[in-house]
């Protein structure tokens, strides 16, 4: 494929990526960090969170196993992985985490299960589109500013 | 932008993703960098020693009031180091505890490049205030120098700026912290 061509779908999946709400306002903070020097930067920190958050929803998902449930400690876990996830601008994990710890602070573990399982289901949907934004963008090195969204 | 790289910044964050970030956020600026994960291991890079009884705990968790140094010539060291607080929450009781604590500046994370600049204030406020202390610290920082080259460029003494994550449990109201004045900690 042209390499014109390739640079337009990593526009395209970058800004549909926005659109549809994946991603928010701090991703476009990690990409002005990148420059010749961190060439790589998004990436790294990307494969970084979903390698430091395994362990975090390791954790919860122990925790949510005991019985009964602590829900201060499923709240602090989460209050943790929504940082991370908040910092990459994953914006529908952030979402959905802030959703648990409602459940938490209600003392609701019915809720907490839900939205964990959602939690999860945004997160290796992130994931898996986020690895196919970055393979495709190693063929074509830099954006320029001109496709980034408002 | 060549003046930035003699501020030093100490981020203490226990989050590895906010670690990195922090650290690339103010290498943009040219500042020097060193991250650590814990509170204890921050005041251990400053040259910090623990107390006997443990009370030199993370600053971020405890309940109780500010540690108190074997050593004096460290603990007025570590007292003109500015510090600033970070949170991923905007709890405005909490912010204004850190502030009444001794906290110069509240930040919310995740940090923005904007947000940078306004650690400029703290860091030249703090070394113009530090070189008219120049002669008097010159002492405190020699014995500094010894453990931390890194920090401690030829004649200057060591600008350490700190950041310490504000944990959920927040800080003790009834923590008592010492005004900073001289070298600036930023700590969140």
């Amino acid at each position: 494929m042209e390499k014109n061509q390739i640079h337009r779908q990593v526009a395209l999946l970058r800004q549909s990526l926005f659109d549809q709400g994946f991603i928010d306002e701090q991703f476009v903070q990690l990409e002005e960090l990148q420059d010749d020097t961190n060439p790589k930067f998004v990436e790294e920190v990307v494969t970084l969170y979903y390698r430091d958050s395994t362990r975090l929803i390791v954790c919860i998902e122990q925790a949510l196993d005991k019985n009964p449930l602590d829900f201060n400690k499923l709240d602090s876990l989460m209050h943790q992985f929504k940082g991370s996830s908040s910092s990459i601008g994953a914006r529908k994990v952030t979402a959905e985490s802030t959703q648990f710890r409602e459940y938490c602070k209600a003392g609701n573990g019915e809720g907490c299960m839900r939205s964990f399982q959602q939690m999860k289901k945004e997160y290796i949907t992130l994931k898996k589109k986020l690895e196919t934004y970055f393979q495709l963008a190693r063929q074509v090195g830099p954006l320029d500013s001109t496709s980034r969204p408002n | 932008m060549a003046a930035e790289s003699q501020f030093h910044v100490l981020a203490v964050d226990d989050s590895l993703v906010d670690r990195k970030l922090v650290e690339r956020l103010l290498k943009t600026f040219s500042y020097q960098v060193t991250t650590v994960d814990s509170g204890s291991k921050a005041l251990e890079f400053l040259g910090f020693r623990e107390h006997e009884d443990e009370e030199a705990e993370e600053l971020s968790s405890s309940d109780s009031p500010s540690v108190s140094p074997n050593n004096h010539q460290e603990s007025s060291s570590l007292r003109t180091i500015p510090v600033v607080i970070m949170s991923s929450e905007n709890v405005p009781s909490r912010i204004s505890r850190c502030l009444e604590g001794g906290a110069d500046e509240f930040f919310l994370k995740p940090l923005k490049l904007s947000d940078v600049n306004r650690l400029r204030p703290h860091m030249t406020r703090t070394k113009l205030m530090h070189h008219k202390q120049k002669e008097e610290n010159r002492e405190e920082y020699g014995e500094e120098t010894d453990d931390k080259p890194e920090i401690q460029p030829q004649n200057q003494p060591g600008m350490s700026s700190y950041k310490r994550k504000a944990m959920e449990e927040g800080l003790s109201p009834d923590r008592t912290r010492p005004r900073y004045n001289g070298v600036t900690t930023v700590i969140i």
